[in-house]
C-alpha cells in the first residue's frame, strides 16, 4: 500500500508535481500513466526517499520510506536500469545490494534464475544488452521478496519476448497479493498490464480509475459516412440530435495512406451520438445514397491523448492532433 | 515465469527478516570496493610505486651523500628519504577515495544505493570506514617495506636509520595514519563535490597546489600556512626530524583530523539533505 497526500515538488520555479494525492492498493497492478515530463519519475523518487517533497507526504505501508527498517524487504524498485557501476559483474551488483539489507546470498542466485540471467551473471554490467540490463534491474527489485514493487518504464528497450516476460511477471506479482506500481507513457501497454490507472499530466492527477472503466468511458464511438448527399444527411442527423463534423477521408479503414490532399472532403462526415444502424435507417428513410458507412471506435491511445492533451509538456509545433 | 517461482520464501524466511544493520552496509560497501577492477589497480600502483620510487630515491641520495655539503649532511634524514615514494601513495589514495563514491554519482549507482540504504549517513560512514581500514593496511605495508628497502640501500653509503631509533617507529606508523585521515577526507570530498573530476581536482589543490602557492608567499604568510595547513600538519606524524614552523607530530595530526572532521560533517549534512 502506497499513500500519497498532497504531494508537491518544485524545482526552483518549475512545478514538477502539484498537489498529488492517491493510494496504490495491493493485489493489483496499478498503471502510472502520463506523457513525458508529467511527473511520474519525480513522484516515484519521492516515494523512494530520493527526493524530499516540497510539501505533503508519501508513505509505504504506513511509514515514510526512510524509516523502513529493511527497505529492500518491503519495497523493490527499478527506476533506471542503467543506474549501476558498469565495471561490476551482474552477480556482484546484486550481492552488494543483498548485503546492504541482510539478504542471504542464496537469494541472489534465485533472482538471477527468475530473471533468466544465470548465463550472464559473471559478465560486467556494461557488457549487458539493454534487455539484459533491464532484467538485472528487475532482479534487484525482487531481491528482498518485497510486498510493494515500483517499476519506472520497465519495458523500455525490451524486445517483444522481454515485454511479455515483464507483463507476466507484473501480473503474477499482483496475483500474489503484492502492491505493484508501474509507470508508462504508453496507454496500450497499460491496457494489457494494469488493473487500475493513475493518470497524471503536468504533475496533476487527471484520472484515478479502473482500466475497465477508463476503456468504457473513453470508447467514444462515431460513424464515418461518405455520401454524395452528405450535407443533407448531416442536417437530418442534427435534427435527430446527433453531432456531425467534417470527417477526414483517411479515416476510412480501406483508405490508402493519406496523401497530401487527403484531409477533409465535403462528401465525408463524422457522426457521433448515433450508431451505424441508426444512420443507415435514417439515410434509407430519406432516400440518401451512402458510399461508405463505417463504425469507428476511438483507440485507447486516442482517448488517453485526448485526456492529456492540455497537459502535454512538449508538443510538436503545428501538430494537428 | 509463474508466480510460484517468485516467492520461494517460506514462513521461515519471512521470520528471518530483520532490520538492516550498519554491519550489513559495511559488508555491502566492502563488496562494492572489491568487485571493481580500479580498486585493485590503484592499490597495486600505490604499493609498487611507493616502494619502488622510495628505493630509487634512497639509492640515488645515498650515492650522493659523500659529495654533499656540510649542511646537506647535517640535515640528512634517512627515514624521510626512504619514504619519499609515499607521495604517490597519497595521490593514488586521494583518487581512489574520491572515485569510491563519486563514481556512484557519475554512473547513477548512488540512487540504487540510497534506495537500498535510505539512512544515507550509513552509506557514507560505511564507505569511509572500509576505505580507511584498507588504506591503513596498504599504507603501513608500503611505508614499512619502503623503509626497510630504503635503509638497506642506504647502508654502506650513508648513515642509515633503524626502527629502534627515536621517532622512527612513530613516523612509520604515522605515515599509515596520515594516509588514513586522507582516505576519509577524499571520500568526504567525493561526496561533497559529486563530480569525479571536480573532487579529484579539489584534492590535488588541497594536497599539492595550495601548499606550493604558499611557498611563494612572504615569510609572515608562509610560515603559518606551512604550520597549520591540514595536510602539511598531518604529515608531521610521518617525519622524524622536527623542522622550523611546523607543529609537533601529534598536534599536527590533530589539526589534520579536525579538518577532516569538518569536511566530513559538511558532506554528511549535504548527502542527507540533497535530492539524490
Amino acid at each position: 500500500m502506497i499513500e500519497a497526500r498532497n504531494l508537491v515538488k518544485r524545482y526552483g520555479s518549475t512545478v514538477a508535481v502539484s498537489d498529488l494525492s492517491f493510494s496504490v492498493r495491493p493485489g493489483m497492478v496499478t498503471g502510472f500513466l502520463g506523457p513525458n515530463g508529467a511527473g511520474k519519475t519525480t513522484t516515484m523518487r519521492m516515494i523512494l526517499g530520493l527526493d524530499a517533497p516540497t510539501q505533503g507526504s508519501v508513505t509505504v505501508g504506513g511509514r515514510s520510506y526512510r524509516d523502513l527498517p529493511a527497505p529492500m524487504r518491503e519495497v523493490g524498485a527499478l527506476l533506471d536500469a542503467k543506474a549501476l557501476h558498469g565495471g561490476r559483474r551482474a552477480r556482484d551488483h546484486l550481492l552488494c545490494l543483498a548485503h546492504s539489507n541482510g539478504i542471504p546470498r542464496s537469494r541472489v542466485e534465485e533472482v538471477l534464475r527468475i530473471a533468466g540471467l544465470e548465463g550472464v551473471a559473471r559478465r560486467r554490467a556494461k557488457g549487458l544488452s539493454l534487455g539484459m540490463g533491464q532484467r538485472l534491474g528487475i532482479a534487484s527489485a525482487l531481491l528482498g521478496d518485497p510486498a510493494v514493487l515500483i517499476f519506472d518504464e520497465p519495458v523500455n528497450g525490451l524486445d517483444p519476448d522481454g515485454i511479455h516476460w515483464v507483463r507476466t511477471l507484473m501480473r503474477a506479482l499482483a496475483a500474489e497479493g503484492r502492491t505493484v506500481l508501474v509507470s508508462s507513457h504508453l496507454m496500450s501497454e497499460m491496457a494489457l498490464t494494469a488493473d487500475h490507472l493513475l493518470v497524471i499530466g503536468k504533475g496533476r492527477l487527471i484520472a484515478d480509475t479502473s482500466v475497465d472503466e477508463f476503456v468504457r468511458s473513453s470508447s467514444r464511438q462515431s460513424v464515418h459516412v461518405r455520401s454524395p448527399q452528405a450535407a443533407e444527411l448531416a442536417a437530418r442527423c442534427r435534427q435527430a440530435g446527433a453531432a456531425v463534423r467534417a470527417g477526414s477521408t483517411s479515416r476510412a479503414a480501406a483508405a490508402p495512406v493519406a496523401g497530401p490532399d487527403a484531409g477533409t472532403s465535403p462528401d465525408v462526415i463524422e457522426i457521433t451520438g448515433m450508431d451505424s444502424a441508426e444512420v443507415g435507417r435514417l439515410a434509407a428513410a430519406h432516400g440518401i445514397v451512402l458510399f461508405e458507412l463505417i463504425p469507428v471506435k476511438a483507440s485507447l491511445e486516442e482517448a488517453f491523448m485526448e485526456l492529456t492533451r492540455d497537459s502535454v509538456e512538449y508538443q510538436a509545433a503545428g501538430a494537428t492532433r | 515465469m509463474t508466480g510460484a517461482t517468485i516467492t520461494p520464501a517460506g514462513p521461515d524466511d519471512r521470520a528471518a527478516s530483520r532490520a538492516a544493520a550498519f554491519g550489513d552496509v559495511l559488508r555491502s560497501e566492502w563488496t562494492k570496493l572489491r568487485s571493481v577492477r580500479s580498486t585493485f589497480w590503484a592499490l597495486i600502483v600505490t604499493v609498487v610505486l611507493g616502494i619502488g620510487l622510495g628505493a630509487v630515491i634512497s639509492a640515488a641520495a645515498a650515492h650522493g651523500y659523500a659529495k654533499s655539503s656540510v649542511s646537506g649532511k647535517l640535515s640528512w634524514d634517512p627515514t624521510a628519504v626512504s619514504l619519499d615514494g609515499m607521495g604517490i601513495a597519497t595521490l593514488a589514495t586521494a583518487v581512489l577515495g574520491v572515485l569510491y563514491i563519486s563514481s556512484e554519482y557519475s554512473s547513477g549507482m548512488i540512487r540504487t544505493s540510497l534506495i537500498a540504504v535510505p539512512k544515507r549517513g550509513r552509506v557514507l560512514a560505511a564507505k569511509s570506514l572500509i576505505f580507511a581500514v584498507v588504506t591503513f593496511v596498504v599504507g603501513e605495508v608500503t611505508s614499512f617495506t619502503a623503509f626497510f628497502v630504503g635503509q638497506a640501500l642506504i647502508s654502506g653509503h650513508a648513515p642509515h636509520a633503524a626502527l629502534g631509533d627515536p621517532g622512527v617507529a612513530r613516523a612509520m606508523a604515522g605515515a599509515g595514519l596520515a594516509l588514513t585521515a586522507l582516505a576519509v577526507l577524499s571520500v568526504a570530498a567525493g561526496t561533497l563535490l559529486r563530480h569525479p573530476a571536480a573532487a579529484i581536482a579539489g584534492m590535488i589543490a588541497v594536497l599539492f597546489v595550495l601548499p606550493a602557492i604558499a611557498q611563494a608567499l612572504p615569510d609572515s604568510w608562509r610560515n603559518p600556512v606551512t604550520e597549520f595547513w591540514p595536510t602539511q600538519a598531518g604529515g608531521q606524524l610521518a617525519s622524524v626530524h622536527h623542522s622550523a614552523h611546523t607543529l609537533q607530530p601529534w598536534p599536527g595530526f590533530g589539526v589534520m583530523c579536525l579538518f577532516v572532521a569538518i569536511v566530513y560533517a559538511i558532506a554528511w549534512t549535504l548527502l542527507d539533505r540533497r535530492d539524490a
